[in-house]
């Protein structure tokens, strides 16, 4: 899984700076935190609801490969196929081979964060093959060549004039010349493009959000009813996807099913749920004759019986993103990796290896809203502190940091040295202020008065003035 | 401070953790919590071996400097049958965290436990043993912020919307968004300052919106967040720890 976390700080800095996108971040607000919370609100139930689907993930992620192998029974029996793809390499080989076994040479694509994950667009591109992506989101950015930057809401980083440019840009090819200002008018636009798009065709490949182990079945959730297109038009139909996305029984699903829309946009129910199972049965008047399910581990196995286990539980709603204030402040392109916020700092430590994603478990706060609002209530910055556990460990702290923290270590350890401290630090503070503030300090301290003053302290030490009153030890 | 012990009961002895951020670099929190202490009928007792929790190398990865913190701070408290933290993050690194820092077959995992138990934030312990008011208040108008340890780890919200409001003349205001992060994160607001200075300007923001001329809170790392913030932008709300307000000694510290 590529990644580019290394700028992290960079790109932050000019997200912050970007005037645009943080107007189009104020969005999430209303159209996210809100809603969820109306929504949550609504339905007494909820939190004990969160517990069971807790329960549901976890239960099926300690006997994941019980239950990995009925899902490919049932699929099987259906005359169906699983494809098993140990990381992004063999994936994007499966899908390739599938698509050149129907001889295709148009894809189209409902929204899927694995298949950003594998990177498959540009591949299959390379082999000749056009992908089309037909989620709205996913299709503008797909003209503009840029990477989601949420999981749920790719293009939450766009204006309306942003989309409006775009389609401006591409659409005259369709015989649509003129810029679009009204948002039905854009999506009646791309709508009618889609349409000739959908019906061309030869191959459809959606995600999943959930996989039924009992039936075999894979379930999309969207608001547009585009993978329902993507997936009974053409001839074959891919369903690309995770393998923690399994729950045992319909029953289970349905839980999930009310959890989701809630977490994610605050709807009671999506518009379309799909419950892909199996080709087209001798009597159906229409689907595809060849059904795939291509399962990817990439790093997911891995985690399981470690410390990060619980995050197979997530079931990408993005509640942990829209309630960051991180995430909040600077969208998801700064993260460098197409699973950005809370869930993105486990989960891509998890994928791409901690070495080139140092910045992501710990550039967080550990305000803990995450875990708050998570649906299948994944202790996410426990798991955040876990990578920094990691990191400490390897050396891979910044050195400065690694220093300060011996230091304080040892400070903290002997009373003495920890009151001398105290006296020193004191002193110094009072004696660089200026009416008793600080508006600048060097080394670490210029960190804090780059955005803020500091008030010196008003005197010694609590301890030092307690004991000089005579205080109770 | 009027006593309210009763001479013929002999009084309860309470541990003051005054954590480090409160002893460098806010004495008079300390004070203002040791007093409240006392009124609230309680012998304070400031145990001379305390440092820090270990708190900031806990977050940052350093597990065994934390464990081995976490070891001094359990000892330090052990004699205390109560301890009282001025700070929801601190008490919630020693009611949450302590415990997960031992084996359960560790001897250290009981007395973590232990201490856990019997160790309490100060608005929580203020609101369970009772508060009075003791000091007239000039007219506040307050905006309380929840420091989110608190909030979220321990659950603080109406103790100390609950004690502010016995104040007679202080109006209590509420931010748009009380649960939204100001930024501070322990060593986040120095490793991202960028992105914190950001998230303290839209909480700074947040709290002149209510029209407030004070600010309270329960954390002195989100004070010094706060009051930098509101002193860098110009503006005259005061910021303050709840226990000052509580205690009544908020007017002498800004000696105005």
């Amino acid at each position: 899984m590529e990644v580019e976390s290394g700028a992290f700080v960079e790109k932050a800095r000019a997200a912050l700076g970007d005037a645009t996108l943080q107007h189009a971040l104020k969005h999430i607000k209303h159209g996210f935190v809100e809603a969820r919370a109306t929504a949550a609100a609504r339905l007494p139930d909820f939190e004990a609801m969160r517990d069971a689907a807790r329960d549901v993930k976890a239960h099926t992620i300690a006997h994941l490969a019980d239950y990995l192998e009925q899902f490919e029974a049932n699929v099987t029996a259906l005359g169906g196929r699983v494809h098993w793809a140990r990381d992004a390499g063999e994936a994007r080989a499966i899908v390739l081979a599938i698509c050149r076994n129907a001889g295709a040479r148009t894809v189209t694509k409902s929204k899927s964060m694995v298949t950003e994950e594998i990177e498959l667009n540009p591949y299959l591109e390379e082999h000749g093959i056009e992908p089309i992506e037909t989620d709205l989101g996913e299709y503008i950015i797909q003209l503009r060549r840029e990477k989601p930057s949420h999981i749920i809401a790719p293009v939450i980083h766009l204006s309306k004039d942003q989309v409006a440019d775009t389609f401006h840009e591409h659409h005259p090819k369709y015989g649509f010349h003129e810029r679009l200002t009204v948002r039905s008018d854009m999506v009646r636009e791309a709508r009618s493009i889609l349409r000739q798009r959908f019906v061309k065709a030869d191959v459809g490949i959606t995600g999943a959000n959930f996989l039924v182990a009992e039936t075999g079945s894979a379930v999309v959730v969207t608001n547009e009813g585009n993978a329902d297109l993507t997936a009974s038009l053409p001839d074959t139909h891919i369903v690309v996807t995770g393998i923690e996305k399994l729950v045992p029984t319909l029953e289970d699903c349905h839980l999930m099913l009310r959890l989701l829309p809630r977490s994610a946009t605050g709807q009671d129910i999506t518009a379309y749920i799909s419950f892909f199972t199996g080709p087209k049965r001798a009597a159906d008047l229409s689907g595809p004759s060849s059904f795939h399910v291509v399962l990817l581990d990439n790093g997911r196995s891995n985690m399981m019986g470690t410390e990060f286990e619980e995050m197979l539980r997530c079931i990408r709603c993005g509640a942990c993103l829209n309630h960051c204030p991180v995430y909040a402040n600077i969208g998801g392109h700064a993260y460098g990796s197409v699973y950005p916020g809370p869930m993105g700092a486990v989960l891509t430590p998890s994928l791409a290896g901690i070495d080139k994603t140092g910045h992501l478990p710990n550039a967080s706060s550990f305000c803990g809203r995450c875990e708050e609002v998570c649906p299948v209530r994944i202790p996410l910055p426990r798991m955040m502190r876990h990578w920094r556990e990691r990191e400490f460990e390897r050396h891979l702290t910044p050195r400065g940091a690694r220093w300060g923290l011996h230091a304080w270590a040892l400070i903290a350890a002997s009373p003495t040295v920890y009151r001398a401290m105290q006296w020193t630090a004191s002193r110094v503070l009072r004696l660089v202020a200026w009416r008793g503030w600080i508006r600048r300090l060097p080394l670490a301290g210029s960190a804090w008065t780059s955005q803020r003053d500091m008030r010196a302290p008003s005197g010694d030490s609590f301890q030092r003035q307690w004991r000089k009153r005579g205080g109770r030890r | 401070m009027p006593p309210v012990e009763k001479p013929s009961k002999p009084k309860a002895e309470a541990a003051l953790f005054v954590t480090c951020l409160v002893d460098l670099m806010r004495p008079e929190v300390g004070f203002a919590a040791a007093s409240l202490i006392e009124a609230a009928g309680f012998d304070v007792v400031v145990p001379k071996w305390q440092t820090c929790c270990g708190q900031p190398n806990y977050n940052s990865g350093d597990k065994r400097a934390a464990r081995s913190m976490a070891e001094r701070t359990i000892e330090v408290l052990e004699p205390y049958a109560h301890v009282v933290v001025p700070s929801g993050s601190c008490a919630g690194m020693i009611k949450l965290h302590y415990p997960t820092l031992f084996d359960e077959a560790d001897a250290l995992f009981g007395k973590a436990r232990a201490l856990a138990d019997k160790t309490e934030e100060l608005t929580v312990f203020l609101a369970r043993h009772g508060y009075t008011p003791s000091v007239p208040l000039r007219a506040t108008r307050v905006a309380y912020h929840d420091s989110c340890s608190g909030l979220r780890e321990l659950g603080i919200r109406d103790q100390p919307r609950a004690l502010l409001r016995k104040l007679p003349g202080l109006k209590l205001l509420e931010l748009a968004e009380p649960e939204v992060c100001c930024g501070f994160g322990g060593t986040f607001c120095v490793k991202y300052p960028d992105i914190s200075g950001r998230m303290a300007a839209n909480k700074t923001a947040d709290i002149a919106a209510t029209g407030a001329d004070t600010v309270a809170m329960g954390d002195v790392g989100c004070l010094l967040n706060i009051e930098g913030k509101l002193r860098r932008d110009g503006s005259d709300i005061r910021a303050c720890h709840v226990a000052e307000l509580l205690a009544g000694t908020l007017e002498t510290r800004h000696g105005s």
